[in-house]
Formats: structure tokens, sequence, C-alpha cells
């Protein structure tokens, strides 16, 4: 018995002679949040439908809580709530009755679904559009009912096709908040193409592109393994003249010392060396000589940005 | 099995209460008494018959059928793919064939709804003379079960497409065929290059000879079987392509 709520492995799904997953393997426990990164057609969307139960895979297995989803489609499905891309509903029925409809097909009994009802409407903030025909209300709206409808049975796995798509600002933080409030329980898979978001919400990133998965770690470990290791930045309060920067330049024994402006009093000296890597106790002692005022010492930051164009940029390069 | 009943039962009622969601139903329920009874009287010739029976409206139910009953069941499932809540309705946990049947049924009950509104035309007739009640009862449950081979026709035709107006026209198309499977205009087509017994299956197929037998008051296990086989049939390559087609 695994204490993997999801556990998928060796997924592969080809359309024709087109591969859109291809060995892939994903596990995720109870209190993830899992973010799934890629670019536009990596199979995001392919391999959330394959968790869900929507499409088979060609090859490999998927265990829901311990159920094999392919023996036991009905048994597993119980487990998950599900939005999909888009957040399709039936946009004649009111909020209320659409609602209800995925309750009682949840197996709801009647109490329970009224409580749950309740809470949705509360948590969700869907009050005011309680008995609003579902076509009438805005995407942000839209996007809520298909949460509320993925939640409403209290599901121990969340499978979220871009949930923030199309949002204004306000609407994904909010969105992002609710995934974070909802998060301790339950195991959830967020796809996403905006970084920000996994940033925000997510305790893991997996990244793929062309059915492949190109990393899974946490998003701090990404950041580690990225980090350019190769650039010290030290950003100092001083102003730093024509001067001061030849001194700085000619004291410091590495490669390439640059020293930009960094706001109106500070700026930063980047200390590169393309045969080793910088000592930054070294730096620091040769940079006292010259009385300046170190704020900040680091190892140049990059972004989950700016891996992920790495790493996608890598892979299409193969 | 309780389970398996009640959520088909689920999707019925959410299916059936949708036609009355929309001005659909009620423009269907106008436009089929419209056209029934306006087929009665005038290209049935209801009263210059001077018959006390229902020949003159059972008889043009085949051909109200052929284009109304594809108008009620072409959205049964292009819709469903339209929309993209084929995705949320596939990864509930219930079964294609729970679906495919939930749906059928919604859509046979409400034009059950439609033969029922009918029902001041038995009056009329009973009033006027005195007419075999008991071939009228036969040919409205014969022409409910025509309407539901019709309709589990247009259902399974529907899963093919994301266009309801394509949905209409292949199932009014397929329908006809089906209609006219007993005469030479489909038969003539066959007959010169399959065996014999193509030629019989197809000529056995058609929907109006089947039916015109039950408005002679003659409801045989063999008519019985074939509405039913055939709405069986039909449901079954529904659930099918459902499982096929629904990623398209």
């Amino acid at each position: 018995m695994s204490d993997k709520l999801i556990n998928a492995t060796n997924l592969k799904k080809s359309f024709d002679q087109f591969i859109a997953v291809d060995n892939i393997d994903l596990s995720v426990s109870r209190g993830e949040v899992v973010g799934f990164l890629g670019p536009n057609g990596a199979g995001k969307s392919t391999t959330m439908k394959m968790l869900t139960g929507f499409l088979e895979p060609d090859n490999g297995e998927i265990f829901i809580n311990n159920i094999n989803l392919k023996s036991d489609p009905l048994k597993a499905k119980e487990y998950i709530g599900y939005l999909p891309e888009g957040a399709p509903s039936y946009s004649d029925m009111i909020v209320a009755d659409f609602l209800s409809f995925i309750g009682k097909m949840r197996g709801l009994s009647y109490n329970s679904l009224s409580n749950r009802l309740e809470e949705m409407a509360n948590q969700i903030n869907l009050k005011e559009m309680w008995n609003r025909p579902i076509e009438t209300l805005s995407k942000g709206f839209k996007r809520r009912v298909g949460i509320a409808q993925a939640l409403i049975h209290d599901p121990d796995i969340l499978i979220l096709d871009e949930p923030t798509d199309g949002l204004d600002p306000n609407q994904k933080h909010e969105m992002r908040n609710l995934i974070k409030r909802i998060s301790t329980n339950k195991a959830i898979v967020i796809s996403t193409h905006i970084l920000e978001e996994v940033e925000a919400v997510c305790s893991r990133a997996v990244i793929i592109a062309d059915g492949k998965l190109l990393a899974n770690d946490t998003p701090k470990n990404l950041e580690n393994k990225f980090l350019n290791k190769n650039t010290l930045s030290i950003k100092v309060s001083n102003k730093i003249n024509n001067v001061v920067s030849k001194d700085i330049k000619s004291l410091i024994k590495y490669n390439d010392v640059k020293i930009q402006k960094t706001d109106m009093s500070g700026h930063t000296i980047f200390v590169s060396d393309n045969k080793k890597v910088p000592n930054l106790n070294t730096v620091l002692k040769q940079i006292n000589k010259l009385k300046l005022d170190v704020i900040e010492a680091n190892f140049q930051k990059v972004s989950l940005e700016e891996i992920f164009r790495k790493i996608t940029s890598d892979n299409n390069s193969k | 099995m309780n389970d398996y009943l009640n959520k088909t039962y689920i999707i019925l009622d959410r299916e059936l209460k949708g036609y009355f969601r929309t001005p659909l139903a009620s423009i269907f329920l106008l436009v089929f008494l419209a056209l029934s009874s306006g087929m009665t009287f005038f290209l049935g010739r209801f009263f210059e018959r001077d018959q006390a029976d229902l020949t003159a409206f059972f008889s043009w139910h085949p051909w109200l059928f052929l284009v109304l009953m594809p108008a009620i069941g072409m959205r049964l499932w292009a819709e469903e793919r339209r929309s993209g809540t084929i995705e949320l309705l596939i990864t509930l946990p219930v079964t294609n064939t729970q679906l495919v049947v939930g749906k059928f049924l919604a859509s046979w009950i409400f034009t059950l709804t439609a033969l029922f509104l009918t029902m001041p035309i038995w009056i009329t007739v009973n009033y006027l003379g005195e007419p075999d009640n008991h071939v009228i009862l036969i040919s409205y449950v014969g022409s409910w079960l025509m309407a539901g081979a019709f309709l589990a026709l247009t259902s399974c035709l529907s899963a093919l497409t994301k266009n309801q107006v394509i949905a209409f026209i292949i199932s009014s198309i397929s329908g006809f065929v089906l209609i006219m499977a007993g005469f030479n205009l489909v038969l003539s087509a066959v007959r010169s290059w399959s065996p014999n017994w193509i030629t019989e299956t197809i000529s056995s197929m058609s929907f109006l000879s089947h039916f015109s037998r039950i408005q002679m008051g003659v409801f045989d296990l063999s008519t019985l079987v074939f509405f039913i086989s055939m709405i069986i049939l039909c449901l079954w390559v529904n659930v099918q392509l459902v499982q096929v087609k629904k990623a398209d």
C-alpha cells in the first residue's frame, strides 16, 4: 500500500502519429500541491485527462488512492474532483441546480448535499449568483462554479486544469488563496503556464514539454539547482564613481567585474569568471579594503521563469 | 443496482428539465400539435373520410417523426461535445451506458408528453362516433415505440459530431432510409449487387411497413421485437461512439 493519493507510472498517450504524453511518472501525496508546468501543447491537459479517467492511456498505470483506475474506474473517480480546461458547465442551468446535479451524481445524500451546497456558496463566494443562470455569469464566476463542482463532494484529490486562466489579477489572487486554504488535507494538481502561480501556491513543480517530464522538484530546489553559481552579486549602499570603479576592478582578481547602478544611492557589483567559481569571502575581503558598505551578497538568483525557459528550450534544441 | 438506477434517473431528470429550461420544449410541442392536427384534418381528410378512427392522424406520424425526432435528439451528445461538458460527465463515477440510457429516456419521455397532448383528438373521435379504442391505444403505443427508435438513432448519430445541424441532417437522412427500407426506392439500389438475404433483411427493417401493421391493430411480437431491438442496437452503438469520439 502506497501513501500516494495519485500514483501514475509510465503514462503514454498518442493521437495517430502524434505522441502527446511520453512515459510520464507522477505521484502526489496528501498535502501536496503540484504545479504542472509546460508550454501550450506540452501534454499537460492530456495527462490530466488520463489521471481523471477521461482518456485511457496507451501504456502505463494509474492508481488513485491505491485503486487501479483502469480496473475499477467508478470507485477511483469517487476520490477525484476535476476542473476541466475552460471550466465547462451547463450554461442554461442556474448555479444551485448545476451544483446540486453534480453533488447527486457524486452520490451525496440529501442532507450532506444541502450542507455542502451551503459551504460552497460561502467558501467560494457564490451566494449572490446562486440563482442566476450560469450563462449570465462573468468569466470569474463561471470559473468559481467550476471549482465548486469539483469540490462539492470534498474529494481527496483535486485536479485543476488552468484554474486561473482568463481571470483578472484580483480573481487570480483569490483563486490562489482558495487553493492554499483547501490544500492542507488534499492532493492537488494544477496545470498552468503562469510561473508565478507555481511560486505562489505549489509545493512541487513538474515541468513537461513535448510530452516528456523534464523536471520534478520543489520550486526552491529547482532554483538552487539552476542558480547561476558563476556570478556573484554584491550590493553596496555607496555611490561608485569612475575612480572607485577602477579601484574595484583592479582589486578584485577575477576575469569579469561589472558595476551597475541599482537605485539612487546603491550599486551592484557582478563578479564572474569563466575558469573558476568566484569565492565569496575573498571578494568581500577585497571590497572591504575600499570601505564599501555591503548590503547583500549572493550568487545571482534565477527566476522560475528562466528555469522553465532554459529547461524547455534545452529540450527543443535536443 | 439501486445506485445504478438512481444515477440514470438523475441524468434523465436533468435532461428532461433541460427541455423545459429553454423555449425548445414549448416550440416543439406547439409545432408537433400544429403539424399533427394540420396533417390529420387537411392532408388526411379526417372529416371527409367519415370514419370514426384515427388512421388519418397516425398515418402521418412516420413523416412527422422523421423531422421532429432529430430536432429533439440532435443536441443529446453533439452539444455535450461542443461545450466540453462531456468531460464533466465522463469523469463522474458513472458508466457511459447510464449516461446514454438516461439521456435517451429523457427524450423519449418528452415525446410521450407530446403524444399525450394529442389526446383531445382521441376524445373527439369518441364524441363523433364509436371508434375501436383498442386499435387507437395500440397505435399510440406503436407510435411511441417508433419515436423511440428514431430518437435512439438520432442520439447515436449525434455522438458523431459537435455540430447539432449536422446531427439533425444525418439523422433525418438515416431515418428516411429506414422509413423507406421496404420500398423500391431503397431496395432497387441494393438488389443489383447484394444477395437476396440482405435485400430481405433491409426490407424487413422498414419503419413504415411495421407501423402500418400497428395502425391496423396488429401488434405482433415481431414488430415489438423490431422496435425494441432497434432502440437497443442504436443505444449500444451510441455507447461505443461516446467512448471513441469523446476526446476528438
